[in-house]
């Protein structure tokens, strides 16, 4: 496709605080507000999985400073088995919406998209701008759940109806918890649909002269396709919290059937389906998963390819992979309904498209330790990450092979190889993916570097420590270890236990390492070593430019670009590697 | 430190395969008539879903060993074949085999949706409420009598909303809150929730099955093996879900007969 | 003459002393009775705890409903005997009200106690219960008592009877009866009941059975003499 023209006209450069750095225009502000507002969403996520493991392990012991906070929820500091549901739901709902779909797509997505296309900032600022506060409005409408009387909602992240839609009859935190849950999302919703329609238009519209499609690197590209699923994902989630907000408000009956009888209560509604509204949040559900996971798959690819010095195999059949998977994952949303009640044929139609997505995944894996031979890998802090997330893609991804089988889905539902599974992926690989962008690209934003000791340090403690972690769920759920238990109450379990425990340890050290991360980032921010312009010898054009960027971060210029982001491993004359902007002619050999 | 993390991923990687490879965490025992195909299914996955991983991962150490921290100037290569090989490679390999397991697998799905319940199973009604299950046998009249959900009465034990005063079919019917049954025979299960989404599950029959309020869904197996099991919930269905089981227990014919008498003595 | 205004007002002041001593005391009259029962109650089915093994093994056999609990003589127990109306309302005592959950039961079956009267329910067992009272009138709430945590401690501010259940053992069921006053009494045993300090004056006793619903009496207290009330409720077999 040809490049296209610059736009006429840009946004101003920003005066004063406000417009610097509370409602800007400028598409790097939103990406550090974006990755912020992930930042404290992590945190509080980290904090509600801490409780939920303390419980499991220690259910008669009292946790100081909660009987105070939650006074319902935990008197005396025990917590209620409502509260651990309603830690559990919050912990999802955070990790996934507040954290894996702010901060590596719309997050740095949002920083780098613009800059690695030549671009001066998003095609429409404003709506940049308001798919930000957006979010952030959702993130207050969710977070204030926690502090209503009736507490947050106790249905999962996954709200599964008729429990999220009978209203307060159903139990604590399904009044106006859920209420909460349901409004928060909406907005959610909206915030990306606006961040999607940016994403989609710049990228079409706004690349330099010389950017072909090809030219872009590998995690423009990632953003690119999750921006088309998340446009089609998330106009779907939106109608289904309104039916149910309808269903829970104004008396419809979308997903409640007659003759229900919660709470000693007959429910007045009638001739709804449960079933429906599974159909509509997996719809949505499961593309985006690989909305968490492709922006990471992204930036993993464009660490490593600067880390090992060499091009990829083939850039475009990774390129093509993800765009497979990206077509794939419209069809298998059915396979988180294989037991649900819905047609046992349609449960063998959609395991065939899960178990054909292997294909492309497979293909991504191999492209990556295909590429390593031969390179000369560069250990950073940054591309140690990326090669984590390698090793928890490949963990991930195997198991996953296990419950596409819909068969072998009927034993391992709803244990904890479900729940092992999904942190993999999501839990680990996707942060490990942030974590190596934020490695990568800290010294760009701030125009400091991170510490590399601490980098390192926080690598060895979290890489350890999330194996240690969930690799012990997989086994559990092999046992037949279901989720979503607030206790383990039964004699089944009792052997299971010590496993409990070492994982709880390990969680409990695992996280406290992240400390290590924020104090470097913080302090990395304020006195850490100045950035050179380009400290790791990248070629793509955010490393072309000052670090930090000026506000219109190509000076007012219009780059022009020669090469794809891969020229490494060749004769140029800035070393080993040719940046996509200099016009020298490449020696081939 | 490549080379330190190449050797950390082997000892991760081993660590992880061991207690699969030594059998620590298995299945309970497989007491139906249909868990064979399910756990063979699952034992053919472990191994080729073990080999991918512990091949995958070894892989990348042996990469990162070798390919990092290299002497100053030594000149990048690439692997012979390039993306053409890792594609093949996918698509043959990997492709083949994981649609292989995909198209056998379905005997074992089969096996337990596609075929329907014998005419002489014996039937269960089993009711799914917030936080309990309970059991109903249809008597001596062989039928089950309406629910009317306006009638449950949970604090005198009505939990089905039964109403025998009017329904004579329901004068006979025997409300349990164990289900028992007898060994060797098929059971054809029918699953009724009386409020929210719940499911069914008995590891050893290798039975998963959720509970849909609205739907009438039904499932039949065959216990092999006498013993007392769990059923428990796994669909999130409040806050006392973690509390929500019933036990099963497999009897033998006579014994489960004077069971049943006992309980409809009860009624 | 003078001799006879001296016995007059003697008379007068012993018929006077007479009164004060029938109005002051706290010897009032007593209403005293039976509630009984005619007609087949419906059966008392044992229950089955078996989901909860820390609370079935504290039942060598296995408890029953309680709905319709009877005593010998057809007696009918657990009936709340109350005064209705001809009482004026009271403070509640300062003393707790006490519910306990223990075994997987409500101890006991039906607790009586006054408007604002401190309500204390405590949690006995080894698993976690969540009261959850069902009023129509006061305002509702659930809660969850894990083991070991300390009582829950509410009060109710309008008077109504009150199912209670537990959100997490659904056999267990009890109430409570939220009264005005404290002329109230619960049946037992032969189904007797007393509701004894009553001052002159009519009034209404109503008597309430969480299966048969209610009946009142009228009486009226003229002395210390005791006066009975006997009710006889209907059952039914289903």
């Amino acid at each position: 496709m040809e490049e296209a023209v610059q736009p006429a006209h840009v946004h101003a450069p920003p005066e004063g605080f406000i417009s610097k750095y509370v409602f800007s225009l400028d598409h790097k502000m939103i990406g550090k507000q974006y990755y912020g507002l992930a930042l404290v969403s992590v945190f509080m996520g980290m904090v509600l999985s801490w409780l939920m493991r303390f419980h499991l392990v220690w259910p008669d012991a009292k946790v100081p400073v909660l009987g105070s906070l939650a006074p319902t929820g935990a008197p005396g500091g025990l917590i209620t088995p409502e509260y651990y549901l309603s830690l559990l739901t919050m912990h999802g709902t955070l990790m996934v919406f507040f954290v894996l779909t702010n901060a590596p797509f719309a997050g740095f997505g949002n920083y780098f998209l613009p800059i690695q296309i030549g671009a001066e900032d998003m095609a429409f600022p404003r709506f940049n701008m308001m798919s930000f506060w957006t979010t952030f409005a959702g993130f207050l409408v969710l977070v204030l759940a926690f502090f209503i009387p009736d507490g947050p909602p106790t249905s999962g992240w996954t709200a599964y109806a008729p429990l999220s839609a009978v209203g307060k009859d159903a139990g604590p935190g399904l009044g106006w918890g859920q209420n909460l849950w349901a409004i928060s999302i909406a907005i959610f919703c909206v915030g990306q649909l606006l961040g999607s329609l940016n994403f989609i238009s710049t990228t079409l519209d706004l690349r330099a002269k010389g950017m072909t499609l090809m030219r872009m690197p590998i995690c423009t590209w990632a953003w690119f396709i999750t921006s088309c699923i998340g446009l089609l994902a998330f106009a779907v989630l939106l109608p289904a919290c309104l039916l149910l907000l309808l269903d829970r408000l104004a008396g419809t009956s979308f997903f409640i059937p007659s003759g229900l009888v919660v709470s000693d209560r007959l429910q007045n509604h009638a001739g709804g389906s449960p079933l429906l509204w599974q159909h509509l949040f997996w719809f949505f559900g499961h593309p985006e998963v690989y909305i968490a996971i492709l922006p990471a798959v992204g930036i993993v690819s464009h660490v490593l390819v600067t880390s090992m010095r060499k091009p990829l195999l083939s850039a475009k059949v990774l390129i093509y992979s993800m765009m497979s998977i990206g077509f794939l994952s419209w069809m298998v949303w059915g396979h988180h309904m294989f037991v649900s009640g819905m047609n046992p044929f349609s449960s063998l139609l959609f395991s065939f498209p899960t178990l054909t997505i292997t294909i492309p995944a497979t293909i991504i894996t191999l492209i990556w330790l295909g590429s390593l031979y031969g390179a000369n890998i560069q250990i950073t802090s940054a591309s140690l990450f990326a090669l984590g997330f390698v090793s928890m893609f490949v963990s991930g991804g195997v198991s996953g092979f296990f419950l596409a089988q819909p068969s072998i889905d009927i034993y391992l539902h709803a244990t904890y190889f479900v729940v092992g599974h999904f942190h993999m992926v999501m839990g680990v690989a996707a942060i490990f993916g942030i974590l190596s962008g934020t490695y990568f690209w800290f010294p760009k934003m701030s125009g400091r570097m991170m510490s590399e000791t601490l980098g390192k340090l926080h690598f060895w403690i979290t890489f350890v420590g999330t194996y240690c972690i969930f690799m012990p769920f997989h086994y559990l759920g092999l046992v037949g270890n279901v989720r979503r238990y607030s206790s383990f109450v039964d004699d089944f379990m009792a052997p299971l236990m010590p496993v409990h425990k070492f994982i709880s340890i390990a969680a409990f050290i695992t996280g406290a390492a992240q400390l290590i991360f924020l104090y470097n980032l913080i302090h990395s921010r304020f006195r850490g070593k100045v950035a050179p312009e380009n400290p790791w010898n990248g070629t793509s054009l955010e490393w072309s430019i000052p670090s930090p960027p000026p506000w219109n971060n190509f000076g007012g210029k219009h780059p022009v670009v020669f090469h794809d982001p891969y020229q490494y491993g060749v004769k140029g004359s800035k070393g080993d590697f040719v940046m996509q902007d200099s016009p020298e002619q490449i020696v081939s050999g | 430190m490549g080379k330190f993390f190449a050797i950390i991923l082997v000892v991760i990687t081993l660590a992880s395969a061991y207690p699969i490879v030594t059998h620590k965490f298995v299945q309970p025992e497989d007491i139906s008539t249909h868990g064979h195909a399910i756990d063979e299914q699952l034992a053919d996955t472990m191994a080729e879903g073990g080999f991918a991983f512990v091949g995958a991962q070894l892989l990348l150490a042996f990469f990162v060993w070798k390919f990092s921290s290299r002497k100053e100037g030594s000149k990048v290569t690439h692997l012979p074949g390039g993306a053409k090989l890792m594609v093949a490679t996918a698509f043959i390999l990997v492709g083949t085999e994981v649609l292989a397991l995909g198209v056998l697998g379905q005997k074992a799905w089969a096996d337990v949706y596609f075929t329907p319940p014998k005419p002489d199973a014996l039937q269960v009604q089993a009711q799914a409420g917030q936080f309990a299950f309970y059991f109903r046998y249809p008597g001596a009249d062989g039928k089950f009598a309406p629910i009317h959900p306006d009638k449950i009465d949970e604090g005198n034990q009505n939990y089905f909303g039964l109403d025998p005063a009017n329904d004579v079919e329901a004068r006979d019917d025997i409300v349990t809150a164990e289900m028992t049954i007898p060994v060797n025979r098929e059971i054809h299960l029918l699953m009724h929730s009386k409020d929210v989404g719940h499911s069914f599950y008995v590891r050893e029959l290798r039975i998963q099955q959720d509970f849909v309020p609205g739907l009438d869904l039904s499932l039949h197996f065959t216990a092999t093996k006498t013993g007392k099991y769990e059923i428990v919930c796994t669909q999130l269905c409040g806050l006392g879900h973690y509390n929500m089981k019933a036990y099963l227990n497999v009897l033998p014919q006579d014994e489960f007969e004077k069971w049943l008498k006992d309980r409809a003595a009860e009624q | 003459m003078m001799r006879a205004k001296l016995a007059y007002i003697v008379g007068l002041a012993a018929l006077a002393a007479c009164a004060v001593m029938v109005h002051a005391g706290p010897s009032g009259g007593t209403v005293s009775g039976k509630v009984t029962y005619e007609g087949t109650p419906a059966k008392q089915k044992p229950i089955d705890m078996s989901k909860e093994p820390s609370c079935a093994k504290q039942h060598a056999t296995p408890i029953t409903t309680e709905t319709v609990v009877t005593g010998p003589g057809n007696a009918l127990d657990n009936v709340v005997v109350y005064v209705s109306a001809g009482a004026p309302d009271e403070a509640a005592p300062s003393q707790a009200a006490k519910f306990e959950q223990k075994g997987c039961q409500y101890i006991p079956h039906v607790l009586a106690f006054q408007v604002n009267q401190t309500l204390e329910i405590a949690n006995a067992d080894q698993t976690s219960h969540n009261i959850h009272p069902l009023p129509k009138v006061n305002r509702e709430w659930n809660k969850s008592q894990p083991p070991g945590s300390a009582p829950i401690v509410d009060k109710y501010d309008k008077p109504e009877f009150i199912p209670v259940k537990c959100n997490i053992h659904p056999w267990m069921h009890g109430n409570f009866a939220v009264l005005k006053n404290s002329h109230y009494a619960i049946t037992e045993g032969d189904g007797g009941f007393s509701l004894p300090n009553l001052p002159p004056g009519k009034y209404t006793i109503t008597a309430w059975h969480e299966s048969y619903g209610d009946q009142s009496q009228d009486v009226t207290i003229s002395g210390g003499e005791p006066k009975s009330v006997n009710f006889v409720f209907k059952a039914k077999p289903y």
